[in-house]
């Protein structure tokens, strides 16, 4: 049976090829069952291997598959192979799973789309790459799985391709993560060059026999494969594609700008976390970056107007979480997070998708209102993902954030400072998602909503809710393919129990002071929003946290403008102007000498017997 | 004696395509498409007998005297190396043939002479292994792609050939000089005048002396390949030329300056050249990012391509010059992925000219949305172009740069920039020729000829990409023998 891992990534790309062979010729009404049921069968098909692979003991539950020897030069040699272990699974399980949901909902959301083969061919591919990335034995198939989804990204955030705008956001998407996939693939160079292999496992367990920990090499390796992973998952300091991101069709948002995709990087650190146990000074940069940008992404998530923009900054803040996770060594934390954030946050975006079809694609969520009766369905569906979301007690993210926050807490050193970041974050949360469910679904009714949508989209999000509510109880084992706990001297052990009390306390209080804070400024009006928006700069800062606090505007100055500048200036190849100019002189010469040619013979005369009385002088002088 | 066909056969071709023109319009392409079958059917008996040689690397030889007096012979041979260039030439001269078919009106007889005989002087090229013999092949392609660029091309016709012909003839002064200069020295050490490969790779050079040699060598292919900043011919040529040019111009010619440096520059000089390696892998890096900043600068849409060209062969002059097995092997593998990938982008730049009668990109815009066939198949080439891995050009330019990491990490890590300037162009494209509102202009989409064409190249470039073991195992032999000479002869 794990003989067939193969065909898991390969049946949805076998939908692509259909797909893309078709040309659109396929029935409208057969395009779905394709797109959606080669994901399907995956999903299936990883239902059972999760069976058998769970059923072997702890220590038996790793598979590799060789499918052909892929390339090799000199020393160097990688084969197109796949590794399964509870890690690979676990995200084979939410790649295949919430992706066949979502492409089931996409069948009803994309219905009307003249592009509905193309969507789906798309999509298939996408999830064929995610599932190379998750499943790669080692680390160039891995980043061919990498620059797959992020091809698959730009294609399908600039899906509606007859808006230039949503053609910028695909390119800015791209060309932002190119620069951390860079930074990767010298990560990549410098591990072959150092380390001679980059098959994942081995390079894992030749770094712990040859680098000390803390040796300048695993922190420079380490801090490229960092590069990669901000890239791709949307942190610090390259998390300014994603907001943009959110342009393509909704269904997207959710698989890739959600719940997949830009979940890599944290997949990447995770599976390469050996090398952040040597490197503890990148490791706890990990951390860093990820409670600056949960923090940062949450305060912009409370000025965004448009309801996908909302979700988008809320998205980077949780991975945000993920990130503290993998930074205070808290991996298998980070797994659940990324699980469960799989889950309610596919479930929020599928949900937003639903509103904005019933309200023929308005986004601005203060343009909503009221839709708690006219969508009851979205309604309690969304309510069930905001409290997974904003992790109240018994939700699936209550259960991962929490480890988390506990996690961070123990981990010593800087901890309680991570703590306390992740903690204020849990006080944003709360209130920017009450922010968005009080505006949106309370209140009077601004748009007119027509219920839009059947049951392909109406049961994607019942299982979705459910899984956002029970999914907590699910929490695969990940042992061995990710430590037990963090490694020895980052959280030391019993540090769980000590923190116990008052700081479990206050971590599962704070989602409730920032539903508090929210309901009294956006329901009751008690502190109105009117008279906060009275502070002295506050409408500098709304400014400044709605665009993300300035980085496009940063970014288009240190290197669009003068990357365009020069381009235009230097359009006609300023080289060329070498050879013009060598042009330009041999027509100089030929206009200076042709009046000599005269065809008087006198002068030719004359000419010829100065030069030869030259010549000889030079020869008897000189 | 299967060698001196493969390149006879496109001249005989040739020969008979000039006065098949005035019989019958059609009968010269279909000359063309036979010479180049048989050359097919040469090299699939060629790649069938690759195990049964003697010698690994060598996998044929042919040697004939042909001016004894100062040792010069008809001396053809054929490794891997070779046998994959020219089979890449023979394909994309079936690519050429098939896309000029409603392009070349006028003249076709003299056309397919033209195109045939560039084709028998590159696969000349691939096989001499005499140096005079090799020069004057590099002769022989030269003159009928000038006329090709001169008579067929576009607006500018006149001047670019002209450029394309003095660059190419004025580095080709310098091989020349270079040759004699280093068969004189070999006989003066020697007492044997030979102009023969093997006999003067025991050249024994001062040097000083190999430095200067080398150099000759060095500028002539880098003029060919090219690199910044000798590529400024480039663009003209590829700009005027008419689409078949640019596809020989582009897949193959540019690839004979790449096989000169492997060929030639690399083990007849091999302590010169890793004395030059610095200099020549920091020339590799510049052309990377240099071209590809001008290629987004520019609206022409074959202009760009040409400039990507230069970026592309940036790479090969970086992995030859790192010199170890992964950079070598790399360097061949991006020689014959962007062989594939630029050819199919000139060919649609050449159908959109032919349907638009532009190649301003500024006058472009919505075209998916008309031919959605042509604007996938420019998808597929920019994705590849870009370096996407699971297509050929990924496998080249990352074994390049993992190759020279170990060389010089940071001329690497400064070249490795460009694959973030190569999605910013190749992107660029399909914004501005592609996407955006619907164009009004009704564009007659790919048939079936022409889908033939690029599903051909389509699946080249994904063979290459997902198996390209099996090309590698082709060049192993020689590419190690390469790496070898570098690491004893070296400093």
């Amino acid at each position: 049976m794990l003989n067939l891992l193969w065909l898991v990534p390969f049946i949805p790309l076998a939908g692509f090829l259909i797909l893309a062979a078709s040309e659109g010729r396929l029935s409208r009404a057969w395009v779905p069952w394709i797109g959606a049921g080669s994901v399907g069968l995956s999903a299936a098909l990883t239902a059972a291997l999760a069976f058998e692979l769970l059923a072997l003991a702890p220590e038996a539950r790793v598979f590799r598959q060789t499918l052909w020897h892929w390339m090799a030069a000199g020393d160097f040699g990688v084969d197109f192979a796949f590794y399964l272990d509870a890690l690979s699974l676990n995200m084979l399980l939410v790649v295949t799973g919430i992706g066949f949901l979502i492409h089931v909902y996409s069948a009803g959301y994309m219905a009307d789309d003249p592009g509905i083969a193309r969507f789906f061919a798309y999509m298939n591919l996408f999830v064929f790459a995610m599932l190379i990335l998750v499943l790669a034995d080692n680390l160039p198939l891995l980043y061919l799985g990498w620059e797959g989804v992020g091809l698959c990204s730009y294609l399908l955030i600039g899906f509606w391709y007859e808006k230039p705008e949503n053609g910028y956001a695909a390119r800015k998407a791209f060309v932002v993560t190119r620069v951390g996939d860079t930074a990767m693939a010298l990560g990549l160079f410098l591990l072959f060059t150092q380390l001679g292999t980059l098959d994942i496992q081995e390079a894992m367990a030749r770094a712990n026999a040859q680098w000390p920990a803390g040796s300048g090499l695993a922190m420079a390796t380490a801090l490229l494969l960092l590069g990669g992973a901000v890239g791709k998952s949307a942190q610090l300091p390259l998390q300014v594609w994603l907001p943009d991101a959110m342009a393509g069709p909704t269904p997207i948002s959710a698989l890739i700008h959600a719940a997949t995709m830009v979940t890599a990087g944290v997949y990447l650190i995770a599976r390469t976390h050996a090398l952040y146990t040597l490197a503890p000074e990148v490791q706890i940069l990990v951390a860093f970056i990820g409670a600056i940008t949960l923090l940062m992404s949450g305060f912009s998530a409370l000025t965004q107007t448009d309801i996908k923009r909302v979700l988008a900054y809320s998205t980077i803040s949780q991975i945000g979480y993920m990130f503290l996770a993998l930074g205070v060594g808290a991996w298998s934390a980070a797994i659940f997070h990324l699980t469960t954030h799989a889950f309610f946050k596919a479930l929020l975006f599928l949900g937003a998708g639903a509103v904005i079809l019933s309200l023929h694609h308005e986004q601005d969520i203060f343009k909503m209102g009221g839709l708690r009766r006219s969508l009851p369905l979205v309604f309690w569906t969304f309510l069930i993902g905001l409290a997974a979301l904003v992790a109240l007690p018994f939700t699936s993210g209550y259960y991962s954030k929490h480890e988390i926050l506990l996690g961070a807490y123990g981990a010593g050193g800087a901890g309680p400072w991570l703590w306390a970041a992740g903690t204020a974050g849990a006080v944003l949360t709360g209130l920017y998602s009450t922010r968005l469910l009080l505006i949106a679904f309370f209140g009077p009714e601004r748009t007119p909503a027509h219920p839009h949508y059947g049951s392909n989209i109406g049961v994607p999000l019942a299982i979705l809710a459910v899984l956002s509510l029970a999914g907590g109880l699910a929490k695969l084992p990940l042992f061995p393919a990710l430590p037990e706990a963090g490694p020895e001297g980052l959280v030391p052990s019993g540090a769980e129990g000590e923190a116990g009390g008052s700081v479990g306390l206050l971590t599962t209080a704070a989602p409730f002071l920032g539903i508090a804070i929210g309901y009294l400024v956006y329901r009751t009006g008690t502190a109105s929003a009117e008279a906060m928006l009275k502070l002295p700069g506050r409408e500098a800062l709304r400014r400044l946290w709605f665009s993300g606090w300035g980085m496009d505007w940063l970014y288009d100055r240190l290197f669009v403008f003068p990357f365009v500048a020069l381009a235009r200036l230097n359009k006609a190849d300023a080289v060329d102007g070498l050879y013009l100019g060598i042009v330009a002189l041999t027509r100089l010469g030929h206009r200076l000498l042709a009046p000599t040619q005269t065809g008087q013979l006198r002068r030719y005369a004359a000419g010829m017997l100065f030069g030869a009385a030259l010549i000889l002088a030079v020869g008897v002088w000189a | 004696m299967i060698l001196l066909w493969l390149i006879l056969v496109p001249l005989i071709g040739g020969l008979l395509a000039l006065p098949a023109g005035r019989w019958r319009d059609d009968a010269p392409r279909a000359l063309a498409l036979a010479a180049l079958a048989v050359d097919t059917a040469l090299i699939l008996t060629l790649f069938a007998g690759t195990g049964e040689a003697p010698d690994p690397a060598w996998l044929a030889q042919a040697d004939w005297a042909w001016i004894p007096r100062f040792g010069i012979r008809l001396h053809l041979a054929l490794d891997g190396l070779s046998l994959l260039l020219i089979a890449l030439t023979v394909f994309l001269g079936f690519a050429a043939v098939l896309c000029s078919w409603t392009e070349i009106r006028e003249r076709r007889g003299f056309f397919h002479f033209n195109l045939l005989w560039t084709l028998a002087g590159v696969i000349g090229v691939f096989l001499a292994l005499d140096l005079f013999l090799f020069f004057f092949f590099w002769e022989v392609m030269l003159i009928p792609m000038y006329l090709l660029i001169g008579i067929w091309g576009h607006e500018n016709r006149a001047y670019a050939a002209m450029k394309f012909f003095i660059f190419t003839q004025v580095s080709g002064l310098f091989m020349l000089i270079a040759i004699i200069a280093l068969v004189f020295l070999h006989y003066q050490t020697t007492r044997t005048l030979s102009f023969d490969y093997f006999e003067l790779l025991k050249a024994d050079l001062y040097p000083g002396a190999a430095r200067w040699i080398m150099l000759g060598f060095f500028i002539a292919f880098t003029v060919k390949l090219p690199a910044v900043p000798f590529h400024t011919w480039l663009p003209d040529a590829h700009t005027q030329a008419p689409t078949g040019g640019s596809v020989i111009l582009a897949g193959v010619l540019l690839k004979t300056g790449a096989y000169g440096l492997l060929r030639f520059v690399v083990p007849l000089f091999p302590g010169a050249a890793q004395d030059f390696a610095p200099i020549a892998m920091a020339l590799g890096a510049v052309s990377i990012l240099y071209a590809a900043k001008l290629a987004f600068a520019q609206t022409d849409l074959k202009r760009l391509i040409a400039y990507t060209s230069v970026s592309h062969m940036g790479f090969v002059l970086l992995g030859v010059f790192a010199g170890n097995a992964a950079a070598l092997q790399g360097a061949v593998m991006t020689m014959l992925a962007h062989g594939i990938s630029a050819a199919a982008l000139f060919m649609v730049a050449g159908a959109l000219q032919e349907r638009l009668h532009t190649r301003d990109m500024d006058r472009m815009g919505g075209l998916w949305t008309r031919a959605p066939r042509i604007g996938a198949i420019t998808l597929f080439f920019s994705v590849a172009a870009l370096g996407m891995p699971g297509l050929g050009n990924f496998v080249g330019e990352f074994l390049v740069l993992l190759g020279s990491f170990r060389a010089d990490a940071a001329i690497t890590a400064f070249a490795a920039l460009g694959l973030i300037l190569a999605p910013v162009y190749a992107l660029y494209v399909m914004q501005r020729a592609f996407h955006g509102p619907a164009s009004p202009r009704e564009v007659r989409d790919f048939g079936l000829r022409e889908m033939g064409v690029m599903l051909s190249l389509i699946a080249a470039t994904a063979w290459m990409g997902l198996h390209p073991q099996s090309m590698l195992a082709h060049t192993e032999a020689t590419v190690n023998g390469l790496a070898q000479t570098l690491a004893q002869r070296g400093p």
